[in-house]
């Protein structure tokens, strides 16, 4: 039997922000998938150009960039795009680049 | 009120309030507590509404808040229905839908039409020729539909409610009050919500021969009652369910956005009649229609009835029928092998014949097919089809039918709840169920009264134990023992009369066999091209029925056929309680209220409020501001600039962080100096522009656009992130106030006010100072967004007002004047300054903006840069230049988005326009095709009319194009 997941209502959710605790959706902005720039003298075209317009839309459990508007908090989100889950949210941390 | 019953124990009405009410002109009285159909049923009236399509006369059907039938205006409202409409005094209504009144409807000659209307029809008849479809939507909008809006009501707002619970309960019926009282003795907040105006569900009208269960009501009301955290209200539907258990509670005064932890849908179910016939007549109606009659309302549902069985339910609405005082001819039971239930005899007790293995051919209707004069039954055969030979004729007004049910989840589909079609009690029931969504009762498949309980009780600990309130065992779900509640396929005619499926629709059999046929075998797609369930009770009495043709014409499963999707609202609302109050947040400069005393048309630049120009008496707004602007150029003025963005960016990586974030050079910029910043995206466009000013070696102070910093400090936060760079970022933009002086005598209005020494060489162009200006601490930059000498003064907003008066006061003397957005935009338009989104989209890169200077030179990174350098490699699509219109030109001149003509193709467009300008000729911005970017070139625009007007490619700036006058 047909089971539509995709018509279920992605609005009104509430997302658990790392400083500010559960707070609903309209609090944030959504800052798309987290995702590693490639070392721009080294890569070709191809490959930052594949960096700046593709994005992966398969199934799975995202890690993505939100930010809490109010605090201006940004901080990764892991999220299943199946379900609409958040599943863990955490303060982003960075190594220091070496230039 | 004729058809009214005795007094009866748990009757809704109230005998000492009589109540007046007029429908279709005519008097009526009922008793307070009835609705509309059940006050009209009580006084004999039959005939209470007209279909949609065939305007066929329609009674009640279902009782249950999804009769389409009854459905009247006021004059104000419209589309409510008579089943859930109580009467009040001086309720006066209209049946909707009909020409020239219910009685003699004149559209009811649509049914004639009917043969050449099959379904479809006004899909495939009406799209050609095109010109003529207004006209048939005219006509059909006057022939089909509902009720007539009324444009000039009054707007009423109706409030807004947040609530929060542990646990919702969807219906207040034997499963939905057990689960309440199960999760609230674990301790948990409950809310009970029920769509009826009083608890009970079934138990409330299905109890009239079983006195008993109405003991068993009372027990678990009072035990509700007993509970502090049990929260009861009727006359509220749960409209919708959305993420995190996000619920809209409807009821008639307003909507509530309830919070709940868990949701519990204790709905009961839909009964579904069964196809046969002319079933739409006055008079056909549910069982539980007749059930809801007697004893809600008591009122007699016919005098005469047959009794359409597949269930034990319809054996139990012959008793109350009977018990009622109505003449039970007989009871017609679609299956071979009927009732085994010791109810027979008590049927047989009460002399009423059963055929079993027999079905209702088709009712034969009254006069002008007003009631029902008899029931023609005949037996079915092994295959499941009427034997035609076997007719017999029944005399009757009423046929009441009691053959199956369907699951009232709309609301567990859209928490997400799969179902899945069960042989065992012929529905659909929940298979997976998402963490804490729970359903319970009938709409769980569990019948018997007891289970019922103890199903509800078995949810409410499962919700309590999904909240952490209980760790202890659960019981085990209920399977239904005994025949099925619902008969597989009710649908077993083959009567040349209409066999409705759909009565909002007016849809009958043979157009689903048509549209079958015709390809649409699909559940979607069928719903789509026939339009069942698309009416106002969204498919309550029809969508199941047609998923058992669809099966059955496909020869396929019910679960490989599938069903619609379930979407919010549960039953129509109110757009009303729905609108918001249309709340926008509003910012003002803190010089806002001396704009308005100097009469400035204020405008909206995003959510800030600015002076667009100001008033003068006897001037047109194009006068005003071209005066405003000549003031700047000539002599001196000033603008309100608090709304530009202002970052603070300090820290040890400060350097690094803006040659990251800007396209120029900032390691070298010496202390005191202001230097323009242009930001691209990753993908080298153009997003922000903004002035960055050293105040130390570790501390820069930038400003952005009015409606971009928001975006642009989110921005910024991120990338410091990424970088792993020791800044701190500071919105300061609400907490100061900015203004620029501009104009030649600007340094000597100032010079009186400020601490800051102004003389050129102290102070030159592109500097930056800290000092006081009228006493109070400010930072002054010489910049030439205006292309005059001048100052932009930040201070803190609390002073913003004092030092804007002060600086007014002082330039008194000098004629200065205030000047507005429209007039900035003109002067920095002379100047050949960009405006980012106004002069730039969403593709533009520095190149194509003719900016390339602003990025440096050999710089190994900034945000962009990778992208930028293969854009370089690329030839360009546009170029931004600037366009000079000839001074003599008298008619009408391009608007901005006006598209520029070469050889019939786009080849450019008009990104800014000054009409007038102190140059003396028109001039403009505007993106053209690379190959006519070379001044001098001749263009033409195409304008509103259609005409060309010509212009030539020129250099910009414009105006003082060798920098002379802001130096």
């Amino acid at each position: 039997m047909r089971q539509d997941n995709f018509e279920r209502n992605k609005q009104m959710k509430i997302i658990d922000c790392p400083i500010n605790g559960p707070r609903p959706l309209q609090e944030f902005h959504y800052g798309g998938e987290v995702r590693d720039m490639p070392d721009t003298a080294t890569s070709t075209d191809e490959g930052w150009a594949d960096y700046i317009f593709n994005r992966n839309g398969e199934p799975g459990i995202k890690r993505e960039w939100w930010y809490h508007i109010a605090s201006g908090t940004w901080f990764i989100a892991e999220r299943d795009n199946c379900t609409d889950k958040f599943l863990r949210t955490y303060l982003y941390t960075a190594e220091r680049r070496d230039e | 009120m004729s058809k009214r019953l005795p007094p009866r124990d748990g009757e809704w009405i109230d005998r000492d309030q009589p109540v007046q009410f007029q429908f279709e002109g005519k008097s009526y009285e009922g008793f307070s507590g009835d609705m509309l159909s059940s006050a009209l049923w009580a006084n004999g009236v039959r005939l209470l509404g007209r279909s949609f399509k065939y305007h066929r006369p329609r009674g009640i059907y279902s009782l249950a808040n999804h009769d389409v039938n009854l459905m009247v205006e006021d004059g104000s409202r419209t589309n409510m229905r008579g089943d859930m409409l109580p009467i009040e005094p001086g309720l006066n209504v209209r049946s909707v839908n009909t020409s020239g009144g219910l009685e003699s409807d004149r559209l009811r000659i649509m049914e004639w039409f009917s043969k050449f209307l099959p379904v479809g029809f006004y899909y495939k008849a009406f799209h050609t020729p095109r010109r003529l479809f207004p006209f048939y939507e005219n006509q059909m909008r006057k022939v089909a539909g509902l009720g007539k809006i009324n444009a000039a009501n009054e707007l009423t707002v109706s409030p807004k409610d947040y609530a929060f619970c542990d646990v919702l309960v969807v219906g207040a019926g034997l499963s939905g009050l057990a689960a309440a009282i199960s999760a609230a003795e674990q301790g948990l907040q409950v809310l009970l919500v029920d769509e009826q105006p009083r608890p009970g569900g079934s138990l409330a009208w299905g109890c009239a021969s079983e006195p008993e269960s109405g003991q068993l009501l009372e027990g678990l009301l009072e035990q509700v009652d007993g509970l502090d955290n049990v929260q009861l209200r009727c006359g509220t539907q749960a409209a919708g369910c959305y993420g995190d258990h996000w619920v809209a509670l409807v009821d008639d005064q307003r909507l509530t956005k309830l919070r709940a932890r868990s949701i519990v849908i204790a709905a009961g179910c839909f009964e579904q009649p069964a196809v046969f016939g002319n079933n739409d007549l006055p008079g056909v109606m549910l069982g539980s229609a007749a059930q809801r009659l007697i004893q809600l309302y008591a009122v007699k549902p016919c005098d005469r009835a047959v009794v359409l069985a597949a269930n034990s339910d319809a054996y139990h609405a012959a008793l109350d029928l009977h018990e009622a005082g109505v003449d039970v001819a007989a009871i017609v039971d679609l299956r071979p092998e009927g009732e085994s239930a010791e109810i027979v005899q008590r049927i047989a007790d009460a002399g009423i014949p059963i055929h079993n293995g027999h079905t209702i051919y088709e009712a034969v209707p009254g006069s002008g097919k007003k009631s029902v004069r008899q029931a023609v039954i005949c037996r079915v055969d092994d295959q499941g089809i009427s034997e035609t030979g076997s007719k017999n004729h029944i005399d009757c007004d009423g046929i009441v039918m009691s053959v199956g049910w369907a699951p009232n989840v709309g609301l567990a589909y859209q928490a997400g709840v799969r179902f899945r079609y069960d042989n065992n009690v012929e529905q659909f029931l929940p298979a997976k169920l998402p963490a804490g969504v729970f359903v319970t009762g009938r709409a769980n498949g569990v019948f018997d009264l007891e289970a019922r309980i103890d199903d509800g009780y078995r949810v409410g600990l499962a919700a309590a134990a999904h909240l952490g309130k209980y760790d202890d065992e659960i019981p085990e779900p209920i399977v239904h023992d005994g025949p099925p509640p619902s008969h597989s396929f009710p649908i077993l005619t083959r009567s040349k009369k209409k066999n409705f499926v759909d009565l909002d629709e007016d849809l009958h059999l043979a157009d689903f066999a048509n549209a079958h046929q015709e390809g649409y075998d699909n559940i979607e797609l069928m719903k789509r091209f026939t339009t069942v369930g698309m009416g106002p009770s969204q498919g309550k009495l029809s969508n199941m029925n047609a998923v058992r043709i669809l099966a059955k014409l496909n020869g396929a499963s019910i679960d490989d056929t599938g069903t619609t999707t379930s979407r919010p609202f549960y039953q129509p609302v109110p757009l009303q309680h729905l609108a918001g109050r249309r709340f926008h947040p509003r910012r003002r400069t803190p010089i806002n209220n001396w704009h308005v005393q100097a009469d400035a048309e204020m405008v909206y630049a995003g959510a800030w409020l600015r002076p667009e120009f100001y008033r003068v008496d006897g001037k047109s707004r194009d006068e005003c501001l071209f005066a405003e602007a000549a003031s700047v150029r000539a002599n001196v003025g000033m603008i309100d600039v608090g709304t530009l963005g202002k970052i603070q960016v300090n820290g040890p990586d400060a350097v690094r962080f803006l040659e990251h974030i800007y396209t120029g050079r900032f390691k070298k910029q010496a202390v005191g100096r202001v230097r323009y910043g242009l930001a691209c995206d990753e993908t080298g466009v153009i997003i922000e522009d903004g002035v960055v000013a050293r105040i130390a070696d570790d501390r820069f102070y930038v400003t952005a656009t009015s409606s971009g910093v928001a975006a642009f400090y989110r921005d910024l936060q991120r990338w410091a992130m990424i970088f792993a760079m020791d800044v701190t970022l500071v919105n300061v933009t609400g907490q100061l106030a900015a203004m620029n002086i501009a104009g030649p005598k600007s340094r000597d209005v100032l010079r009186e006010l400020t601490s800051v020494e102004l003389e050129p060489e102290a102070f030159p162009y592109l500097g930056v100072r800290e000092g006081t200006v009228a006493d109070v601490p400010a930072v002054l930059m010489r910049v030439g967004f205006v292309g005059e000498l001048g100052y932009e003064i930040h201070v803190p907003a609390s002073q913003g007002l004092h030092v804007w008066n002060a600086v007014m006061q002082a330039g008194e003397s000098v004629g200065i004047q205030p000047f507005g957005v429209e007039a900035q935009r003109l002067l920095r338009l002379e100047k050949g300054h960009l405006i980012v989104s106004q002069d730039t989209d969403a593709l533009t890169n520095p190149y194509e903006a003719d900016v390339a200077w602003a990025i440096g030179k050999n710089k190994p990174f900034f945000v962009g840069a990778r992208s930028l350098q293969i854009a370089w490699q690329k030839e360009l699509t546009r170029q931004l230049v600037g366009l000079k219109f000839d001074a003599k030109n008298r008619g009408p001149l391009p608007e901005e988005c006006h598209l520029i003509i070469a050889e019939g193709q786009m080849v450019g467009r008009i990104t800014s326009i000054a009409k007038r300008s102190t140059l003396g000729h028109p001039i403009a911005m505007a993106f053209v095709r690379p190959d006519l970017a070379e001044p001098g070139t001749r263009i033409h625009v195409r304008v509103d009319d259609g005409n060309m007007v010509p212009a030539h490619v020129t250099t910009m700036p414009f105006y003082d194009p060798d920098n002379t006058r802001q130096e």
